[in-house]
């Protein structure tokens, strides 16, 4: 029945082994701003390459214009 | 054209519209950055948010200052082989496109690195080489976007922030330890007299006090040391039964595995640190990007230009800056000291100081104060006395500005957990002694058993939770206290004041009357013409007054900077400005700002703009009168006493011509029988918004910096300030309805301890149980509070 030394090691390590993450995420400083990474997790690569630059520009303006 | 709104910035276009790629701007500003966003693949930048933009200022020489090294060196948070890291607060972030774009600076220019928005606390990070790059490049590049960073003395003297992050620490550790110890504690729960339970009962057991030895001398530390400060100056405050409480839960668990007696309490004694901790936390979120303790510090600039005796200018830290040292104040810079005008014609805004937000005008020889704003061109002046020791920076020598008001004032909670430890302390000595007489084996079981049992983990929660949630419903109609202890104050006012001006009365909208010789058609057209070419804002305020559409062609032009315009069309001419540019002598009983006007060189008239006193004050008075007295202070003369009286109820006191040292006495004066709400607005109310029990600040917006207060009340919400206070009286009411539900657990609990039948699964099941309820009855009750709030907005 001694398996159960070896159970309870196992669940106090992993538990540890948690503990042990969340102290050095807290470290890190990704608790110091919980807003901003909600945000930025959204954006893709939406920086707008030269060629399709203009007929962006005109969806844009359509749909402002429906905004409007 | 007419009803267009700024594609970059949302403003109304009005007629000075500029159109460019198919889109309307509201200024050439705005098109601008509009431009540098598009060439640089940075459009989506309106895709996130709609007319995200903030219209960008003229920065010309303000950060001249960056270039002297030693600045910079102090600025910076990492200077080392060419990398430069540095943190700038940027108080106009206020949308997802501006996380975005900030975080692709890189696409502006390629010696930024890495860019990171933290937008709680307005701020961004960035990283940049500095081969050909510079802070002074990084911070022009900011503002030609419309995000100019603000730098100001404080951060100059900044120590090391360090974030304190050990509350979370301590709350994953006892989170951590109630988990595990639960699971551990668990099998015994149940008393089943099984073969494999008992004989491994030792190590679960020994296994739980391992896990609640951080639980006590790291997570619960906290409670330890107020309640050894507490009892040090005599005062029994709540964390004396809570120390006591967890001290007996360890020692008599530790006691209990030790002897096998039984399984101890480490359950209930992680869980009470842990839901203790929940509460701290709750309440200590705060608005992070709001500062409540500003001083001058935060207004000032770092540097300011000296001219050498050969005339040579050079950037000098404000320390730096001694008696007699001539300085130049150029446009939009803040006097940092009192000095003397030498050259030129000073336009300054007092309005940090008085609230005033009209300019006063000066001339060579008349002494400028610290604190103004110079709207004008260039000045130079002679300074007459160091930062320290000006005018404006000595009324913070006073003590009242190191005086913590926390600690002077007994919160509800603490001075319950008197009583509360008082009557435990009595009970268990009464109970100790019965059983002492009765049967003396169950003495110290029973003793210990009542310390455990009236742990007031409910009541110390209580309080963190409902102003916590009061907090944040505040927090959603613009109403920003500094912490929980606020509300508390809030509910004991009994008198409130008052500052006039900027507090009763509003900066932004002007009366404008006009007196004087009536202005023919004509005249009025030229007027308007002329003054649609000006960017001063006395020009723009009349401008949108005048009833005018036709607007002519303007044959000349003219500005004369800190004196008035001059239009000319069709041989007719007008001049608007200043008095003595106009050819006026000025009336010397003037209090009011005026402009005045001349048509071929014949002196017609002026624009007198007048303060308008905020929306609904009279109805504020009114319904704060019902149940406090009130007063008001203004630096002003009483030249508006009736108007005042007329409008405010007749009970009113009123003080003029009080000086800011004035207004901190006079508020000290009526502390003797009072407590004191002080309302108020600019630098010239700090003494007296620190000296009040509760300061509060409102502002035109939360973003531009407020004095050193309690609360900052955004001024669209005055109107509600009532209603606040009155919430804050309820919050105080839930707070003792909730200690009465929590009482009731106590004292079935006590029956338990009393009669020597507490066991670990009954402590184990009441104290979760009280503490949640108490968190759910709070929670409920604080919102039921706060939609009341709503339904009066709409």
């Amino acid at each position: 029945m001694s398996v159960i030394y070896v159970l309870l090691a196992i669940s106090v390590t992993v538990a540890v082994a948690f503990f042990a993450a969340f102290v050095l995420s807290v470290k890190s400083g990704q608790y110091d701003d919980t807003y901003t990474p909600s945000v930025r997790m959204l954006f893709e690569d939406e920086i707008v390459k030269d060629k399709d630059k203009s007929d962006q520009n005109n969806q844009k303006s359509n749909k402002n214009s429906t905004n409007q | 054209m007419a009803d267009s709104t700024c594609y970059h910035c949302g403003d109304d276009c009005g007629n000075h519209g500029v159109r460019f790629d198919d889109k309307d701007f509201c200024c050439n500003g705005c098109k601008t950055v509009y431009e540098i966003f598009t060439s640089n693949g940075l459009a989506t930048y309106y895709e996130i948010e709609a007319k995200a933009g903030t219209t960008p200022n003229e920065i010309r020489k303000k950060y001249d200052f960056l270039d002297n090294q030693e600045i910079v060196e102090q600025l910076v948070e990492f200077n080392e082989e060419g990398v430069q890291v540095i943190s700038l607060s940027i108080p106009t972030i206020h949308c997802s496109s501006c996380i975005w774009v900030l975080e692709n600076l890189n696409r502006l220019h390629p010696a930024i690195t890495v860019s990171q928005v933290d937008f709680p606390q307005k701020t961004i990070r960035v990283t940049y080489k500095t081969e050909d790059f510079s802070l002074k490049a990084l911070v022009l590049l900011l503002g030609s976007i419309g995000y100019e960073p603000y730098i100001s003395l404080e951060e100059y003297n900044k120590k090391d922030k360090k974030v304190d992050r050990s509350l979370i620490y301590k709350l994953g550790v006892a989170g951590f330890a109630f988990g595990n110890v639960m699971l551990f504690s668990f099998p015994e729960y149940f008393e089943v007299q099984e073969f494999w339970l008992d004989q491994y009962k030792v190590v679960f057991r020994w296994l739980m006090f391992a896990f609640s030895l951080p639980v006590v001398f790291y997570a619960g530390q906290d409670y330890f040391i107020s309640a050894y400060k507490g009892l040090r100056s005599k005062l029994l405050n709540i964390d004396v039964p809570i120390a006591l409480g967890v001290l007996t839960l360890f020692l008599r668990s530790t006691i209990d595995i030790v002897f096998n007696l039984g399984s101890g309490f480490f359950d209930s004694l992680t869980g009470l640190v842990f839901f203790l901790l929940l509460g701290k936390f709750f309440q200590q979120r705060t608005y992070a990007y709001l500062s409540f303790e500003r001083d001058y510090k935060s207004y000032f600039p770092i540097a300011i230009t000296r001219l050498k005796s050969s005339g040579e200018e050079e950037n000098v830290q404000i320390y730096n800056v001694e008696v007699g040292d001539r300085i130049l104040i150029r446009s939009h810079e803040i006097i940092p000291v009192d000095a003397i005008l030498i050259k030129g014609h000073a336009e300054i805004d007092y309005s940090f100081v008085t609230g005033e937000s009209e300019a006063v005008f000066r001339e060579s020889g008349e002494k400028l104060f610290a604190g103004g704003k110079q709207l004008g061109d260039v000045l130079e002046v002679e300074v007459l006395k160091s930062v320290s020791q000006s005018y404006l920076t000595q009324l913070w020598g006073n003590s009242i500005f190191s005086k913590d008001k926390v600690s002077h004032f007994q919160s509800l909670t603490d001075s319950i957990g008197k009583r509360f430890t008082i009557t435990v302390l009595t009970i268990a000595t009464l109970a100790t002694v019965f059983w002492l007489i009765y049967l003396p084996s169950m003495a110290l079981n029973v003793f210990t058993s009542v310390l455990i049992i009236a742990c007031p983990c409910a009541i110390a929660l209580a309080a963190p939770f409902t102003l916590g949630n009061m907090l944040r419903i505040f927090g959603k109609h613009k109403f920003y206290l500094k912490n929980a202890n606020v509300i508390e104050r809030l509910a004991k006012i009994d008198t409130a004041i008052f500052d006039k001006t900027g507090t009763l009365t509003t900066n932004q909208k002007d009366a404008i009357v006009y007196e004087g010789m009536e202005l023919t058609e004509e005249e009025t057209a030229l007027l308007k013409t002329t003054l649609r070419a000006s960017n001063h804002p006395l020009s723009r305020s009349l401008y949108d007054i005048l009833k005018s559409n036709a607007i002519m062609t303007l044959d000349e032009f003219q500005e004369h900077t800190g004196k008035g315009i001059e239009g000319r069309a069709k041989q007719h001419s007008i001049k608007v400005g200043s008095a003595a540019y106009v050819g006026k002598e000025a009336s010397p009983s003037m209090t009011s700002t005026a402009v005045y006007v001349s048509a071929d060189e014949d002196v017609k008239g002026r624009f007198v703009f007048k303060n308008t006193y905020r929306e609904g004050i009279g109805g504020i008075f009114g319904e704060l009168g019902a149940d406090m007295d009130l007063g008001v202070l203004s630096g002003d003369n009483d030249g508006e006493r009736q108007l005042l009286q007329q409008i405010l109820s007749e009970k009113t006191e009123m003080a003029f011509n009080q000086k800011p040292e004035d207004k901190l006495e006079y508020i000290k004066g009526l502390q003797r029988a009072h407590t004191v709400l002080m309302v108020g607005d600019g630098l010239n109310d700090a003494g007296a918004l620190a000296q009040s029990d509760v300061g509060i600040a409102v502002s035109e917006n939360i973003n531009v910096f407020s004095p050193a207060c309690d609360g900052i009340l955004d001024a669209t919400k005055m109107k509600l300030l009532p209603k606040f206070i009155k919430l804050s009286k309820s919050s105080v009411k839930v707070i003792k309805m909730s200690f009465l539900l929590s009482l009731c657990y106590n004292v079935v609990g006590l029956y338990f301890a009393v009669t020597g039948q507490l066991q670990p699964v009954i402590a184990a099941i009441l104290m979760p149980l009280s503490s949640i309820s108490i968190v759910v009855f709070t929670t409920v009750a604080t919102n039921y509070l706060g939609k009341g709030l709503k339904n009066i907005e709409i």
